[in-house]
């Protein structure tokens, strides 16, 4: 069949925006395969959901009412049965931490090949030419499958989805089996908070791995006190315990959005850039003139940290 | 309780590079342990210390040349490896996650391990995938993106923490056996001592091929193609200051005052 089930992104109430781009992938998939697009809603407000998401381009969507909050033992064997009842070619999910939850193993349960992160995609017969990158985005390669496929893709790389569409709203009645399910989602927990909010501050002196150790950070607190701007960073700074979680900036961070973002030794990986790109001037610092930083940035300097940053700290004291 | 380790050797790349056919140019290129395996390495070690694990074994699909970095491994702790070779991965550019599924899950039956750990990604390829595939082909439960595990199991269950988008974790139990998935930060991983260098010298490391595990070799046959390999277009109209340090610098401050946020 030509068909592209689409499966949706939610969590405590609300639909994440990757549910909306997701639309949009999958009609232009339906609309090189010459089928239909469906959308799978499963657990939460279903009805509200598909309300919400009954956008131009969606067919159909199959509502599964089972639970509050994601799970992947759910979500597996729904989707499962939703590829066995609609035979769709495609079955496309976002490439959250969630969909990496599942659709490794849905795959895996149907026999299908998976291709993940995907940032670009065309379907010439039973062709899939997915595009996606390597090396920390240094690199671009296309990869090509031959019929059905899970495949997933990155956020933010496929605009929302908008207009009113016609779908028909159905609710899937999925068999859910109690016994298989194996894991138990007790709760959440929001990390990061503490005195500081790096997504207020004007300026960001934002810092990676390309300081090398923790006591050259000293090079960067100077910076940001002469600047009177705010401490920021990429995430191993973080991991490495020589910044706390509240100042780690990124998909698994803070968004932050301040009038001037320095990147300095960043090299911009998608789940950095997740979190910045919404600066209204970014400056990168970076050695590597070839860095993926330098793709969002609007001015940079292809020079070492250790030499730029104490200059620049020196012309404001 | 008998941990397995999925590790890769990652091939990281220099600044300047090129690309040849649907490769990186071999003299462009470096090895080194992958990052994300490098954590789930340091949680196997650490449960083996708190008394939990009683034996800590890692597995790599991977060449001769890999041996290097795989031994990091055990000289941080773990006690024996285990290396996938075989004539018919030699010259594979893509290995893709239904292939190695197929051939770890094989490794994972012989193994009979309570729990896999694997890295969230590998650094190189990037998909995500090969733990939470592997998990449901060999009927283990799992939990991706895993950044707390719990020390203390409570009975057959490990108590972990998922690490989702935008600062929120997700408190979840596992019913084991399990594999997880194990995001960094989760732990720091120690550098491994010049006795742990040593020791892991004379550690066991088992080389099989896949005759040896009963995996045909068409399980290396990827569904997934890799055709084009390039340098992205950069959309970008960064505007690059160049000069020394001094008048780079320079130049910053005064766009910093032009924006009025420098004092
Ligand atoms: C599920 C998931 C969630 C994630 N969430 C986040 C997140 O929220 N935030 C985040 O940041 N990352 C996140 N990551 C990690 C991300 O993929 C990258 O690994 C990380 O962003 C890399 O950080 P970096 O740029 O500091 O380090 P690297 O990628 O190592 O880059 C270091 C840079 O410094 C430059 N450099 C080195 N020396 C110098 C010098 N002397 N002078 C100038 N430049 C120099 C190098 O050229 C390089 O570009 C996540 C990953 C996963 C899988």
């Amino acid at each position: 069949m030509s068909d592209v089930l689409a499966v949706t992104d939610h969590r405590r109430g609300d639909l994440r925006d990757v549910s909306y781009e997701i639309i949009t992938a999958g009609r232009q998939l339906a609309d090189d395969t010459g089928g239909d697009l469906h959308l799978a809603v499963i657990s939460g407000p279903v009805d509200d959901f598909a309300e919400k998401l009954n956008r131009e381009g969606v067919d159909a969507i199959h509502t599964v009412s089972h639970g509050e909050e994601f799970n992947h033992d759910v979500y597996t064997q729904t989707i499962t049965q939703l590829y066995d009842e609609l035979a769709p070619q495609y079955i496309l999910t976002p490439n959250s931490v969630n969909g990496l939850d599942y659709a490794p193993a849905v795959a895996n349960e149907l026999g299908l090949p998976v291709v993940t992160d995907t940032i670009g995609l065309s379907v010439n017969g039973e062709t899939l030419t997915a595009t996606r990158e390597m090396y920390g985005g240094k690199v671009e390669t296309t990869n090509e499958l031959e019929g059905d496929a899970v495949v997933t893709i990155r956020g933010a790389e496929w605009p929302t989805a908008d207009g009113t569409g016609d779908a028909v709203i159905e609710a899937f009645d999925a068999e859910i089996d109690e016994d298989a399910v194996g894991s138990t989602v007790n709760g959440f927990e929001e990390v990061g908070g503490g005195d500081v909010d790096i997504s207020e501050a004007d300026v960001l002196v934002s810092v990676g791995r390309g300081i090398e150790e923790e006591d050259n950070l000293e090079l960067i607190h100077d910076l940001a006190d002469a600047l009177d701007a705010t401490v920021s960073s990429s995430r191993p700074i973080v991991d490495n315990g020589w910044l706390p979680k509240n100042r780690q900036v990124g998909q698994s961070g803070k968004v932050v959005t301040p009038d001037v973002y320095i990147a300095i030794g960043i090299s911009g990986a998608v789940q950095h850039v997740a979190g910045m790109k919404g600066s209204d001037t970014i400056v990168a610092i970076n050695t590597d003139p070839n860095a993926p930083i330098m793709d969002i940035a609007d001015y940079a300097i292809h020079d070492d940290l250790f030499d730029v940053v104490p200059a620049l700290t020196d012309q404001f004291q | 309780m008998k941990i397995l380790v999925t590790v890769k050797e990652v091939a990281t790349v220099e600044d300047e590079f090129e690309i040849e056919g649907t490769e990186i140019a071999d003299q462009y290129l470096g090895a080194d342990l992958n990052e994300w395996d490098d954590y789930a390495v340091e949680e196997a070690v650490q449960l083996q210390e708190a008394g939990v694990a009683d034996e800590v074994v890692t597995v790599t699909i991977g060449p001769e040349d890999c041996e290097q970095t795989i031994r990091q491994a055990l000289a941080k702790g773990a006690d024996r490896a285990v290396r996938v070779w075989d004539d018919s991965l030699e010259g594979v550019d893509l290995l893709d996650v239904n292939a190695k599924t197929e051939i770890l899950s094989a490794v994972v039956e012989e193994e009979d391990p309570d729990l896999v750990l694997t890295g969230v990604q590998a650094g190189d390829d990037s998909f995500g995938a090969t733990g939470v595939s592997l998990a449901e082909e060999i009927g283990y439960q799992w939990g991706a993106v895993v950044n707390h595990l719990e020390h203390e199991f409570d009975g057959d269950v490990a108590s972990v923490r998922r690490e989702l988008e935008g600062g929120v974790e997700e408190l979840t139990d596992i019913e084991l056996p399990a594999a997880l998935t194990i995001q960094t930060g989760i732990n720091e991983p120690r550098y491994a001592s010049l006795r742990g260098i040593r020791q892991a010298q004379r550690k066991e490391l088992d080389v099989k091929s896949l005759a040896d595990l009963g995996v045909d070799e068409s399980a290396v046959d990827s569904d997934l193609e890799l055709t084009d390999m390039y340098e992205p277009e950069s959309e970008s109209d960064v505007t690059v200051w160049e000069g020394s340090a001094d008048e780079t610098a320079a130049e910053l401050g005064e766009l910093l005052r032009d924006k009025g946020v420098a004092p």
